[in-house]
Order: C-alpha cells, then sequence, then structure tokens
C-alpha cells in the first residue's frame, strides 16, 4: 500500500486541528500559536465585532482531565479581574467536542522579545508591574505555578499582562473573609486537587521552584516569588536562570541578593509576598537601602552619596569656596 | 519637611556659616555676633522666600533661578550697606541661595491635599 507524501499528511493534520467554529459566534481568522495543553487560534467575534484569541484543545472528549483544566483556567480567569490578567471572554465546547477557552487577543511582545530595548530602571519597573497581578491572585488564593517570560506579554500600549493560568490552582493561604468564595466559585476543591494534586511535576525547569519540581502537592504562592525571582534573574542577565550564570557579575549586588532571596530554596527564606519583592526593588530604584542584602559602611557612603550627588557637589562647593575665602584673607 | 520649613532651617544654618567664617578676617572679628546674626537673618528671609517659591513652583530648574537671584539680591543690599566686599558677600550669598533653592525643590514636601 502506498503511503502519502508528508506534505499531504502535514496538510491533513493541520486541517485536523483546525477547530471547528460551526454554531459558534466566532469566525476562525488564523493559527497563532501552540500550547501545552492546545493551539490558540485568532477568531473574529461576529456579534461584538472583535477579535478575539480562542485556546482549543487538541484532543475532544476527557484525555487527561485537559478539558476540565481548561474550564479551570476560564474560571480563575473569570474570577481575577485585573488590567494585569488577560480577562476571559467565553468557554465552553465545540461541535467537534474540543473545549473551549475565548480570551482577549493580545497583540504585543513577549517578555523576551520587549526588554532587549529596555534600560535597568525599565526593566525593573517592568517586573514591579509583572508582580502586581500575581500578588493580586495570591490575595485571592490562587498560585500561577508556571510563571515564565514567556507567559509574560507587553501589550501595545505598553500594558503587562500575565498569560496561561492552566496550571494556577487555588493555594493555602489565609484568604480573607469575603475572598474564599471567590476562590471556592473559581474551582470546586476536588477537581482541583485531582487536576493539580496528585504529586505529578507542572511547570517549567528553571523557573519552577524546587518544591514543585520535587512535585509537593502542599506548594504555596511562594512557588511564584521563586518563578518571579527566576523571571528577574532573566530580566537582568537575558539567560534562563536556575543559577546565577557567571556573566552577571555587571548585576548591581542588591539586585543579586533580591534574584538570589527571591530563589532560595527555602521557601521560608524568600520573600513572603510578591509585594515585599518589588519593595525591596523599589527601594533599589530609590537609592534606598535593601532588604536582601546587608551593605557595609563604604558602600552605604558610595549608595548615599549616589543619591543625593547633586547637593553633595553643592555644599562641598560652597565649602571649599569658603575654605578658600579664609585662606585668601589670611594673605 | 515642608518646603518653607526646610529653606527656613536651611537658610538660617548656611546664613549663620556665612556669618561665622567672617571670624577669619582680622578687622571684622570684633563684630563677629552682629554679623553672625545679621548674616543668619538674611538667610532666614532668603530660605522663607525661596521655600515659598518652592510652594508655588514645582520647578529644580526655576527653583535654583530662584534661590540664585534672592541669595544675589540680599548679598547685594548687604554689601551697599557695607560699602564693599561685593564680591565676598554676593558669591557665598548666591551660593547660599542656590543650595536653598535646591534643596526646597529636591527635598522638601509639598502641602497635603485636602480632601472635599
Amino acid at each position: 500500500m502506498k503511503s502519502l507524501p508528508d506534505r499531504v499528511v502535514a496538510r491533513l493534520q493541520a486541517d485536523m486541528q483546525r477547530p471547528d467554529l460551526s454554531g459558534t459566534r466566532y469566525n476562525l481568522l488564523r493559527y497563532v500559536a501552540c500550547g501545552g495543553m492546545g493551539s490558540v487560534w485568532l477568531a473574529e467575534d461576529t456579534v461584538l465585532k472583535r477579535r478575539v484569541a480562542l485556546k482549543v484543545l487538541d484532543l475532544a472528549g476527557p484525555a487527561d482531565d485537559l478539558d476540565v483544566r481548561l474550564l479551570r483556567e476560564a474560571r480563575i480567569l473569570a474570577s481575577l479581574e485585573h488590567p494585569g490578567i488577560v480577562p476571559v471572554h467565553d468557554a465552553g465546547t465545540l461541535a467537534d467536542g474540543r473545549a473551549f477557552c475565548c480570551m482577549k487577543y493580545v497583540e504585543g511582545q513577549t517578555l523576551a522579545q520587549h526588554i532587549a530595548t529596555l534600560n535597568l530602571p525599565d526593566r525593573l519597573g517592568l517586573l514591579e508591574r509583572i508582580a502586581e497581578p500575581l500578588d493580586f491572585a495570591h490575595a485571592r488564593g490562587f498560585i500561577h505555578r508556571d510563571l515564565k517570560p514567556d507567559n509574560v506579554m507587553i501589550g501595545a500600549f505598553g500594558e503587562v499582562l500575565v498569560m496561561d493560568w492552566g496550571l494556577a490552582k487555588v493555594g493555602v493561604t489565609s484568604l480573607e473573609a469575603g475572598e474564599t468564595e471567590i476562590a471556592t466559585a473559581a474551582q470546586p476543591t476536588q477537581n482541583s486537587l485531582r487536576v493539580t494534586g496528585q504529586g505529578s511535576v507542572l511547570g517549567t525547569r528553571g523557573y519552577m521552584s524546587p518544591e514543585q519540581a520535587r512535585g509537593d502537592i502542599e506548594v504555596d504562592h511562594r512557588t511564584d516569588i521563586f518563578s518571579l525571582g527566576a523571571i528577574l534573574t532573566f530580566m537582568l542577565t537575558g539567560s534562563a536562570p536556575g543559577e546565577l550564570p557567571a556573566a552577571s557579575g555587571s548585576v548591581p549586588r542588591p539586585l543579586r541578593a533580591i534574584c538570589e532571596k527571591a530563589m532560595a530554596a527555602d521557601p521560608n527564606a524568600r520573600y513572603q509576598s510578591a509585594r515585599e519583592m518589588t519593595a525591596d526593588i523599589t527601594h533599589y530604584l530609590n537609592g534606598e537601602p535593601v532588604s536582601a542584602y546587608p551593605e557595609g559602611l563604604l558602600e552605604r557612603s558610595g549608595r548615599v552619596f549616589a543619591r543625593h550627588r547633586t547637593a553633595v557637589v553643592l555644599v562641598a562647593v560652597y565649602l571649599i569656596m569658603r575654605v578658600l575665602f579664609i585662606l585668601f584673607a589670611r594673605r | 519637611m515642608n518646603k518653607v520649613l526646610l529653606g527656613l532651617l536651611l537658610g538660617a544654618i548656611l546664613g549663620a556659616i556665612d556669618g561665622m567664617t567672617a571670624w577669619f578676617t582680622p578687622e571684622a572679628r570684633a563684630e563677629i555676633a552682629g554679623i553672625v546674626i545679621g548674616s543668619t537673618i538674611k538667610g532666614i528671609i532668603a530660605g522663607i522666600l525661596i521655600g515659598v517659591f518652592a510652594r508655588k513652583v514645582h520647578s529644580l530648574a526655576l527653583g535654583i533661578v530662584f534661590g540664585l537671584g534672592v541669595g544675589l539680591l540680599l548679598a547685594f543690599i548687604v554689601a551697599q550697606m557695607q560699602h564693599g566686599y561685593y564680591f565676598q558677600i554676593m558669591l557665598p550669598g548666591g551660593m547660599v541661595g542656590l543650595i536653598v533653592g535646591y534643596a526646597t525643590q529636591r527635598y522638601g514636601r509639598g502641602p497635603k491635599l485636602q480632601q472635599t
């Protein structure tokens, strides 16, 4: 029996991947990207006349509970209304049986593409904006668990969006009374444990905390702090982290200390919240002492001088002028 | 610290230092107390004026220019009264005004916004 040429097979595979949008309000425009669970397509919402992103599973049916996980992601996104979290519009099952999730279509760059042109303060400012939605999600009991540069998009207007909450889970947190409902409404607890709590390793190497890599069930929001530290390392060195590379000598010591603290193996030794970490970055940007880095007297003097350079120079000029006047008067 | 208070304190301190350096000029040593008091008052007046300006105008460049101008003007008046020493009086006076102008704009805190 004669086999089909590769070109034809590839074409058939591509056709099979195309989601069947019949009976929905969406028109397929083009393929965008593929992910761990499925593929992302650009579509047009024919009712609202806007472009949207459709995340569609590759396989129909409950294979590996991916449909459950996609629905979880949609529910989590729906409960996390924040300018830094990509909003979800719709979710359901297509005519071909594949689960889908409709989200805002973000036109922009990934973090890796965007930071190439940025200076150090702008990069640090960007990290602060990545931490904001993360802190927001943590406060509501959600953990992202797959934070990495590829999952951060910078929109056309400079907005920072944390994407791909497919591995997110409801964490063991001290939720405030009113917020417990949000966490449980977004995800039935049993499903949460079944999908993400089996001790299986989910995440991305290099950006995944040691406890997450070990498959610990009881990971908490500090696993995201580790990933945030890894992203900071990437933003400072341009290399995927794990450990700070040898080329990190050009990274200021306080920033290295912030990375090291965020990526400590022991979660208790890390920053305990994204806000705490960004506070240290803000201190660094303002020329103030950083909690992660105990500085010596010389370094402190240098930092204070750098922070108040103009004032120090003005006073020094004034004093020198005064001394010169005194010397001149004595002649 | 609010801008006017910062200007006042800085003007007083720098003015006093300005006056005390007269001690190194033998012919002025006898009148050192009067010189220090006068110089301090001059510094306070300059500091208040510069601080009030800083409250109204939020511009580092304009703050520095205004400080320099006020410092020079007040020092010029003092030099006129002394009938001389223009350079020795006006240069430090202008410098003090410049420093106070910079400091009030850079470090002074503006008035709190009132909630309506």
